[in-house]
């Protein structure tokens, strides 16, 4: 490890100095949470204990609500079929009027994927911390926050005393260096990340990705990078702000304005990591040499690339075979197997990871002009209502129906199944979202094929898993 | 109110396997609910029952492990989403502590916040505990977190936790909001400092 005499300060550091209260008894920060993000599944609890101890919200200009996980894509009437998924609604609204709270519901334009949204409404700003009852929180990062996924009662902690009691994470820098090849994407260099460092890799990190591949990405791959952070164990990654994140904010709905801009742009600008950053470990990774990646198993680190075969169980050590054979038997693979050609029975893109238009735009790319397969059914969810205005005002979403995928209203919609998007049975999906966990798309047999949206696309055609590479 | 906990005792219950994912402690489905009241039927719910309902194997199904309140558990437990329908699902169930060879970070917090001592013990001393319980569930378990110590049978294993969670478990601070609030004064303080919850004083 390096020595941290006389060198300088990451991001991370900064920005937790910046809004460390006090340091608590337990040796846990009091750590002062600049954006608080809300959505129906994981506050009403939290809104229930305030009522419960008579608490207040401290900041209640400092929380936004929206609603995402139970939102249905096809119908948004209200009430909702589902009334589980109504009542959750009608919860929500109560609670953002009782405790005044800005709420964006589905009759709001600025409604969508709560991850989607704090970023494309410049609520999202460098040199914050922000909370949110979601572990995908880490996508936020992406403009240089501290960016943390919380439990419920954490929430409580947080609308009562806008704080969190929390410790100090470790920082790894994440060096990308070179340039991709032709269909590789942000979703691809965040798995391969995932396959070199495991699933519990980050665990007491915070990861800063950093190098040529990420300072040329845009601010919509660099979210997908950050997204995953947390599959990786990491619970927060960042990346550091620069032109590209100060382009992107401007003018945004909630964006600093007039004389209040230039202030902000060299607030963002001093909570960079300095050059001579002190970090607790460094790694890196060689853009050139990634490829278009691929899950075969339960967990995001079991990826491999489209011109690999399935491993096998004797590939790993004895400790782990338990739980290789555990993944091959739920997918209904064997080791070996090449992962290119394995039928799929939907694909699906959108949620948190890759719903943004710059996904969409390179879907619509593989689709434009052609047919999906008639044995698969696509459906393509756009993160937010303002994702979706804009891919119709560039054609997009005609792009979608025209070779046959289903063209939904924004929601979390089948990266979780709390809606009415759902495997059945032990179907089979290539998916952009960001998790293949046993069940997660609602079906305790459906399995999941994690790969980038134009991957997804390009599988919805063959109906079976495809080398994006031949499409370009 | 202030609740502190030293111990946490009982018999044990072992669910193997490394990346166990908060979906498979508790599915998505079951989160549709405005309260945790019911969480803990939903503990392990698609390895617990087929989708017609019917019983599968599974520890939390096992009447050797009835009453169990002690949970032990492999590598990264708790990995994934962040909803605390997980540890309250865990809790509801029954399970008062948790000893395991590593946790998520996201679960663990919860846990904390909910009162559940999460402690962790090197792979090799995980399994001997495993297999202990598995061979006797009667076996009494105490995970003491004054001393740092698992006792079970006539072992007694030092374990690692994160100290700052042992700490407030101890010292009743785990439920952590009048603590944070004790300080108003300095959070207001804080909110003013911070450039742009002041919009950049422009």
């Amino acid at each position: 490890m390096q020595s941290r005499f006389l060198m300088g300060d990451s991001l991370f550091s900064k920005v937790w100095k910046k809004h460390t209260v006090r340091e608590l008894p337990t040796g846990q920060t009091q750590l002062f949470i600049g954006l608080h993000l809300i959505h129906e599944v994981t506050s009403p609890q939290a809104f229930q204990m305030l009522r419960e101890r008579n608490l207040e919200v401290l900041y209640p200009k400092r929380t936004v609500a929206t609603v995402d996980h139970i939102v249905p894509t096809k119908n948004q009437q209200r009430p909702f079929s589902d009334e589980l998924a109504e009542k959750m609604m009608q919860e929500l609204e109560k609670n953002a009027r009782e405790f005044g709270i800005q709420l964006f519901d589905v009759k709001n334009y600025r409604q969508g994927i709560v991850h989607i949204i704090g970023p494309e409404l410049g609520l999202t700003q460098p040199g914050m911390t922000i909370a949110c009852g979601d572990s995908h929180t880490s996508t936020h990062g992406a403009f240089g926050t501290i960016a943390l996924g919380i439990g419920t009662s954490q929430i409580r902690d947080v609308l009562a005393s806008q704080c969190l009691a929390v410790a100090r994470l470790k920082v790894r820098k994440l060096n990308i260096t070179g340039s991709l090849g032709k269909g590789v994407y942000a979703k691809d260099v965040i798995l391969i990340i995932m396959r070199q460092l495991g699933v519990k890799g980050g665990i007491g990190y915070a990861y800063e990705y950093a190098g040529e591949v990420i300072e040329k990405m845009s601010m919509e791959e660099r979210m997908t990078i950050c997204n995953m952070s947390i599959e990786g164990g990491a619970r927060a990654g960042y990346v550091n702000p620069d032109q590209t994140t100060f382009d992107y904010i401007k003018g945004k709905e909630f964006a600093p304005q007039g004389a209040a801009w230039d202030k902000a742009v060299a607030y963002w600008k001093s909570i960079a990591s300095d050059p001579d950053a002190a970090y607790d470990d460094v790694v890196e990774v060689k853009g050139s040499k990634i490829k278009p990646m691929v899950t075969w198993g339960i967990t995001p680190g079991q990826a491999i690339t489209i011109e690999e075969t399935i491993p096998k169980p004797g590939d790993f050590p004895v400790d782990e075979r338990p739980n290789i054979e555990l993944a091959l038997r739920h997918m209904q693979f064997r080791g070996g197997e090449p992962i290119r050609g394995k039928k799929i029975d939907v694909a699906f893109i959108g949620s948190c990871t890759n719903s943004r238009i710059s996904d969409l735009r390179e879907a619509a790319r593989i689709f434009r002009g052609r047919k999906i397969a008639s044995s698969v059914k696509a459906i393509v969810v756009p993160g937010s209502q303002l994702v979706k205005r804009q891919a119709e005002k560039e054609g997009l979403g005609k792009i979608f129906i025209a070779a046959g995928c289903e063209w939904r209203k924004a929601g979390c919609s089948m990266c979780l199944a709390m809606n009415p998007d759902k495997l059945s049975g032990a179907q089979i999906c290539a998916s952009s979202s960001n998790r293949n966990f046993i069940g997660r798309q609602g079906s305790p047999r459906g399995r999941t094929l994690l790969m980038s949206p134009a991957m997804v696309a390009a599988a919805a055609i063959e109906g079976k898993v495809a080398d994006v590479r031949d499409y370009l | 109110m202030t609740r502190y906990i030293h111990d946490a005792k009982g018999t044990g219950i072992v669910v193997r396997g490394d990346d166990i994912d908060t979906d498979r402690i508790i599915p998505a489905r079951y989160l549709r609910e405005i309260t945790f009241a019911r969480m803990g039927e939903y503990a392990f719910y698609d390895e617990r029952f087929k989708e017609d309902g019917k019983k599968k194997e599974h520890p939390f199904n096992n009447e050797r492990f009835e009453g169990a309140s002690i949970l032990i558990v492999n590598d990264n437990f708790g990995c994934g989403s962040s909803r605390e329908h997980a540890p309250q699902a865990l809790m509801r169930w029954g399970i008062k502590a948790i000893v395991g060879e590593s946790f998520a970070e996201i679960f663990a917090g919860n846990c904390t916040m909910l009162g559940i001592p999460v402690v962790t013990l090197p792979h090799d001393g995980i399994k001997k505990l495993m297999d202990s319980i598995e061979h006797d569930p009667s076996v009494e378990i105490a995970v003491n977190l004054d001393d740092g110590i698992v006792k079970y049978g006539k072992n007694e294993v030092a374990f690692a936790a994160d100290e700052s969670a042992r700490k407030a478990l101890i010292e009743g601070t785990w439920d952590s909001t009048s603590l944070l609030l004790s300080a108003k004064e300095q959070i207001l303080e804080k909110g003013k400092a911070l450039p742009y919850i002041t919009d950049f004083d422009a």
